[in-house]
């Protein structure tokens, strides 16, 4: 039932680890040892070794991963009643097996809370055991048998490697020794990137002054900032922005030179403070392409924004900067979306709402809420392809910002709708521009009831997702991707999505310590191919941001649920293979006879054909003509 | 001039207009005609009245932008015609009636000033300036009248108000001058195949196409008064069968229905021991008056004449959705029908379905069982019969429920829409089941709207029969031959009906049934038929084993056949429906077999294609589902050209390629569309080549965006949990 989330590593590495088991186990063992804990992980180690000799594990351990404790339990299963079976948990991950084939293989790190339900005295059948909460819309219950206490090796094991960073463990990435072909680490170069923008430009110029993250901690080193704008302005306006997250180039646009800024609130206040150089670097940006006036989309609901001078944030005021105009977006702040998907998971975990569905879905909101980050973004879009520059802030210019700059740039350059592309994308607005990652999502860390806990990635995703519903062909990577980089935003088992900023990862050594997921999607980047891409590259994506076309991503959302059939391709797509199957064998058929019968008409075909040859996703338009 | 008629036969080259008018219509047409354009009229249409300098409003409203033509209304259409030079031929071009034509029993309301509903018979001497025309097929059209004659305006508001909205006599209808004036090839035979399958079965045919047992005499039969004879509908494989009834009395002394029913059984069922469950729909399915009342409220979420309201309404959508109940009934008829199914697959029962008047939800129910069993109905052939079989000569009162007529005592009730609906459900759930596309369903269900043909226009058969009797001009010989919906040449030129087949669609592999049939039994039209030289024991179920079967054919006593259904409310009822979709579900998916919808909440959608086609700001520019469609299209297209290539070079192919000589043609007018036009969400009713690239941005966001409760309160928080940043 429960689908493995991941791909199996590449098959070598996996044969390799049973052999290897103990020559791995002593070179973790020995990183491991750095802890206090370690004399209970050399007795959890010692225990596991054991089990691993009387059972051999269904699943393939991923090299680095290693076996905890193995108990016999009764899972609850929502769907199918309880059912006995075995849970194995390891440093990664809690499997469950039972024999009439239910598995649950979950990372540890989707976990978000893990309870003791009932008591040694409880009455009632299955009424002892763990309730565990999952960040990926699902919960799980075990049931133990009530007599001494049975439950207590697996709640602390659970606990401790459910929640390293609370335990002083280290997260599993930095445990892991998977090995992959492609380095996922060399995707984003800030550089190339730019360039491929084609900056600098004369207006444009790319600036070192955050090299030791003392102009802005969460910001990267690389910044590209108006070419008029000296270090020293640059500083200066550090000072009025929100944890000097100055205004930024993150896209420009190669014809009509627009841009997209991206910065956090203006330190306005109660007491509507001004800030010379502030206004006069605006004041620069729109003057980079001759913007008449520059737009400033203040991702906040306008009394949000307004609240925000009590604590000394706010916004641009229309008298202060003259020629800019502001627009409220209107999108609400990480708790109301937080609040948002908790509603969305009780109508449809365990079971899908049943009665006033319809009116269910709406009274979460959820799709409100995206619906109104998207039309922010076409908004921005439309701008930037109307040659007016904008810049978009909220209040921190974390969370919504990062939504609507990098949306829009999904709608507007065709180059982040390719595989390789949208990586980039993820990287440079979400990742090195501090979207704060190990606060929302909490990765290793065991207060679940943490305030700053918020699925605004998981938004963006589904964001992403209905473009793609809309534009079936425009997308160069297909659903699969968008699943697995939601698995691996909890799962901890890479290190991209860990930490909150470039400062802290340069402290972890993320990239030298651990593996990136694009080293995973890279490696055997087929099965994330849409096959259907048609790339258009000139074309500017608008989505319908209308109830009417939005649709609950029911294959991640409800994807628990047996009841909604997991195709692995959908009909369209098989139907499609099947077809440029054919269509090769009988491109190879015609070859062969014409090879034969040597017409002369035929040359033309049999050149053709061999272009064929090539993979599907490469699609030849030349078989049009007729022959 | 007229001699072309007799000489013409068949329906060789479409003839113009002019030579099937009378002289004097001529005369007053031509008229006119100097001074003023007029669309190409059909044969026997005949212009009513008109009026030029009408403003025909752009549909972006608020701009009151628009174009001036003439309005007219002819015996069959409300039609603008513009001044300026016609645009371009669009792809999908109906042969009957173009963009700015309505039908007459296509308009549904008309309002005035101030979105005033206009009722006939009210229209006195007063014109409105403005007026809104709202079609059944959804599409919206807005007319400035100040610009006009006053004489003109007032005439052409009284004739359209008049011929649309006023009761009329059936013979108004456009199909009796249309038809008198066409020469239309031989009246179109449906059911060929049950005809000579079930003749040869032990039945007796009655001319109006209904099958009861030879066993039967005709004492037994006049016994019912013409009411509430039960009919047979479809035989499972495993000999038990559907069956559809009036309401009758089922316990009683001496019970006439029931003798008639065992005989009935004895001569469709392979074991006639087998139970009856009967199932009285009027229990547990909405009325046809819920039906209309619920369908009125779904369909003004898409009468959009304003799209600041239509943007407005957004936030609520779902809720509106929800609260007008029209995918709940949908949903209702699709469960009610896998319970039947479940009935035949599983438990090898025999089902009677019943009702008041045994010809509205018992058709619907009844199709959608078949639909579901039988792969035959899936198919473009098989599912014309279907819809001839079960509401043509199942007597369902098109003519009534659609109530072209305008009359107060009939009930009007979109029951065949609602049909079309579940239909459309289940292929978007099921794609490649179907050999027929979304498309297809869509012009099915804007054809009823078109008087012209005789599929749509009578009760019954009977009704049908006598009617195109009267009418013939030439009372000695044949009835008024109309062409039937199916005749799709009469709207759709070759290209366009191409889009009617669904690329997904593949023949059923051609395997070694000789093999295969041994241990898995297939859902073979041969089986689904009665048969009485089919005396095999029943063949096993998709469920149950032969074991079960015995026990069922031994221990069933005659006393205890007859079982009323539980009531459906029950929780029971739905949680076995739940159990069997999933058993259904957890076996692999087999196109050509047993087909189940899944009922869940967000399985059940809105038919975008058909409700969603006219309105400009959800089209969604160069995407939608077709984008992905036409690139199989274009593939299947590319094989069929290699396979006749290989044809050519005397190579035969094995048969066991899926895709292999697909009757589908689709691709070459989506190629040609693709080239031409950019194609939308909407594709192939709007093509968007005039249309500005402008994203639709929805207006007044903030005031409707309400975040309640708890949320509220965390709504004016600052990002930042810490408590410094709290607000």
């Amino acid at each position: 039932m429960a689908r493995a989330v991941f791909s199996s590593p590449n098959a070598a590495a996996a044969a390799n680890i049973l052999v290897n088991f103990a020559v791995l186990h002593i070179a973790t063992w020995s990183r491991k040892s750095q802890f206090n804990s370690a004399l209970m992980c050399f007795r959890t180690a010692a225990a596991s070794r054991e089990s691993l000799k009387m059972e051999p594990l269904a699943v393939t351990l991923l090299p680095g991963e290693e076996r905890v404790i193995d108990k016999d339990i009764m899972y609850i299963c929502p769907f199918s009643g309880p059912v006995k079976g075995k849970v194995f948990i390891t440093n990664y991950r809690l499997y469950f097996k039972s024999d009439p084939s239910v598995t649950l293989n979950v990372p540890l790190g989707a976990i978000g809370r893990v309870e003791k339900m009932g008591g040694a005295s409880s009455r009632g059948e299955n009424s002892y055991g763990l309730d565990i909460t999952c960040k990926d819309m699902r919960n799980l219950r075990f049931a133990l048998k009530q007599e001494g206490h049975s439950r207590r090796d697996i709640f602390d094991i659970l606990f401790r490697y459910a929640f390293p960073l609370s335990h002083g463990l280290l997260l599993f990435a930095y445990l892991s020794q998977e090995k992959y072909e492609e380095n996922g680490w060399s995707v984003y170069k800030p550089m190339e990137e730019f360039r491929r923008q084609g900056l600098p430009t004369d207006k444009w110029r790319i600036t070192f002054i955050n090299d030791n993250y003392e102009l802005c901690d969460t910001y990267p080193t690389i910044l590209v900032v108006p070419f008029k704008a000296t270090e020293e302005d640059l500083r200066k306006v550090s000072t009025f922005r929100s944890r000097g997250r100055i205004p930024v180039l993150s896209w420009i646009h190669r014809e009509n030179q627009a841009v997209i800024c991206r910065c956090s609130q203006p330190l306005v206040g109660m007491s509507g403070k001004r800030n010379k150089d502030d206004e006069r670097y605006l004041e620069v940006i729109r003057e980079a392409n001759g913007t008449a006036k520059l737009t400033i989309y203040d991702a906040r609901p306008s009394v949000n924004a307004v609240a925000n001078k009590a604590t000394g944030g706010g916004y641009e005021g229309d008298d202060t900067y003259q020629n800019a105009e502001l627009v409220f977006l209107d999108i609400h702040n990480i708790h109301v979306m937080r609040e948002s998907l908790k509603k969305l998971k009780d109508i449809v975990y365990p079971n899908v709402e049943e009665s006033h569905w319809l009116s269910s879905l709406e009274s979460t909101h959820w799709l409100e809420h995206i619906k109104l980050v998207l039309s922010g973004a076409i908004q921005v879009a439309d701008k930037i392809s109307g040659g007016n520059s904008v810049v978009v802030h909220c209040s921190d210019g974390w969370d919504r910002t990062a939504q609507l700059t990098s949306l829009a740039m999904l709608m507007l350059d065709s180059h982040y709708r390719t595989l390789r592309g949208f990586q980039v994308l993820l990287e440079k607005e979400w990742i090195s521009f501090g979207h704060k990652f190990a606060s929302r999502i909490g990765h290793g860390d065991k207060n679940h009831a943490d305030q700053d806990r918020s699925p605004i990635f998981v938004q963006f995703i589904d964001c992403v997702w209905q473009m793609t519903k809309q534009f079936p062909t425009a997308f160069e990577f297909n659903e699969r991707l968008l699943m697995t980089i939601l698995d691996h935003l909890f799962s901890c088992r890479f290190g991209t999505f860990l930490y909150n900023c470039e400062s802290a990862r340069d402290t972890n050594e993320v990239r030298s310590k651990t593996v990136s997921l694009w080293s995973l999607v890279n490696s055997d980047s087929t099965s994330y191919l849409n096959p259907f891409y048609t790339p258009e590259s000139s074309r500017v994506l608008y989505p319908v941001a209308s109830m009417r076309h939005l649709e609950l991503w029911v294959t991640y959302y409800i994807r628990w649920n047996p009841r909604i059939r997991q195709q692995q391709q959908s009909p369209v797509e098989q139907r499609y293979m099947e077809l440029l199957a054919l269509r090769d064998e009988y491109l190879k058929k015609l070859e062969e006879l014409q090879l034969t019968d040597s017409s002369p008409n035929s040359s033309h075909l049999s050149n053709s054909s061999a272009s064929n040859a090539a993979s599907p996703t490469q699609h030849i338009n030349h078989l049009h003509t007729p022959f | 001039m007229l001699s072309s008629l007799g000489s013409a036969g068949g329906k060789s080259a479409k003839p113009s207009f002019v030579s099937y008018v009378t002289p004097e219509e001529i005369k007053s047409e031509k008229e006119p005609s100097r001074k003023e354009k007029h669309p190409d009229l059909l044969p026997g249409e005949v212009v009513f009245c008109s009026a030029s300098t009408v403003l025909k409003y752009t549909q972006d409203d608020l701009s009151q932008r628009g174009v001036f033509g003439v309005l007219l209304c002819t015996n069959f259409r409300v039609s603008f015609v513009s001044d300026e030079a016609p645009t371009e031929e669009m792809l999908f071009k109906n042969k009957l009636y173009g963009e700015n034509d309505i039908p007459l029993s296509c308009v549904d309301n008309i309002y005035g000033d101030k979105r005033k509903l206009i009722t006939g018979g009210l229209v006195k001497n007063k014109y409105p300036s403005k007026m809104i025309i709202h079609c059944k097929d959804l599409r919206v059209f807005q007319f400035s009248l100040s610009f006009s004659k006053e004489e003109d305006a007032k005439k052409i508001f009284q004739g359209i108000v008049h011929h649309c909205l006023e009761p009329k006599s059936l013979r108004c209808l456009f199909a009796f001058s249309y038809c008198e004036n066409t020469s239309y090839p031989g009246s179109y035979s449906y059911c060929r195949e049950h005809l000579v399958s079930s003749r040869s079965l032990g039945f007796l045919l009655f001319p109006v196409y209904f099958i009861v047992p030879k066993n039967v005499s005709d004492e037994d039969l006049t016994k019912y008064q013409g009411k509430g004879l039960p009919m047979w509908c479809w035989s499972h494989h495993s000999g038990c069968a559907l069956f559809k009834t009036a309401s009758i009395p089922l316990v009683q002394e001496d019970n006439v229905p029931q003798t008639y029913m065992e005989k009935m059984l004895t001569a469709v069922a392979h074991n006639h021991l087998y139970s009856v469950k009967t199932e009285d729909l009027s229990d547990t399915l909405p009325t046809v008056q819920d039906i209309l009342l619920s369908y009125n409220r779904f369909k003004q979420f898409f009468l959009i004449d304003n799209t600041t309201e239509f943007w407005m309404s957004d936030m609520k959508w779902f809720s509106s959705l929800d609260n007008c109940g029209w995918l709940d009934i949908i949903r209702q008829c699709l469960q009610k029908a896998v319970e039947v199914v479940e009935s035949l697959e599983k438990e090898n029962t025999n089902v009677l379905i019943m009702e008041e008047g045994g010809s509205d939800l018992c058709c619907v129910v009844s199709s959608l069982v078949q639909l579901m069993l039988d792969p035959y109905y899936r198919t473009l052939l098989g599912f014309q019969s279907l819809v001839q079989k079960e509401w043509v000569a199942g007597g369902h009162a098109f003519l009534d429920r659609s109530n072209h007529l305008h009359l107060k005592d009939k009930v009007e009730s979109p029951v065949f829409l609602l049909f079309l609906e579940c239909v459309w459900q289940l292929q978007q759930q099921h794609g490649p089941a179907f050999q027929f596309s979304e498309t297809y369903l869509t012009v099915l269900s804007d054809s009823i709207h078109v008087p012209v043909f005789t599929t749509f226009l009578f009760n019954n058969d009977g009704h049908r029969d006598s009617l195109l009797r009267a009418e013939s001009p030439h009372t000695q010989r044949s009835p008024l031959n109309c062409p039937t919906v199916w005749d799709w040449s009469v709207q759709f030129d070759c290209k366009a009906q191409d889009l009617f087949t669904n690329p997904l669609y593949t023949e059923k592999p051609k395997q070694d049934t000789s093999v295969r049939k041994s241990y898995r039994p297939r859902h073979l039209r041969q089986l689904s038929l009665p048969s009485s030289a089919f005396k095999t024991p029943p063949k096993k179920g998709f469920f149950k084993d032969e074991a079960d079967n015995l026990k069922k054919i031994l221990g069933v006593k005659r006393l205890s056949r007859w079982m009323l259904s539980p009531s459906s409310d029950s929780p029971q009822t739905s949680s076995s429906v739940r159990e069997f979709y999933e058993a259904w579900q957890t076996k692999p998916l087999d196109y050509h077999g047993l087909l189940l919808p899944c009922l869940d909440g967000p399985s059940i959608r809105v038919w975008m294609q058909r409700y969603l086609r006219w309105i400009h700001d959800v089209q969604i520019l160069g995407g939608g589902p077709v984008a992905m469609l036409s690139k199989v299209s274009e593939i299947l297209g590319e094989v069929q050209e290699l396979q006749r290539q290989l044809d050519r070079h005397g190579c035969t192919l094995t048969s066991n390629h899926k895709g292999a000589r697909p009757r589908a043609k689709t691709a070459a007018a989506v190629i040609a569309a693709r080239s031409s036009v950019r194609l939308s969400s909407s594709f192939p009713f709007v093509t968007s080549r005039n249309w500005s690239f402008k994203p639709a941005i929805p207006t007044s966001l903030l005031q409707s965006l309400m975040v309640t409760g708890m949320a509220g309160n965390l709504a004016d928080r600052e990002d930042d949990g810490g408590p410094e940043s709290l607000v």
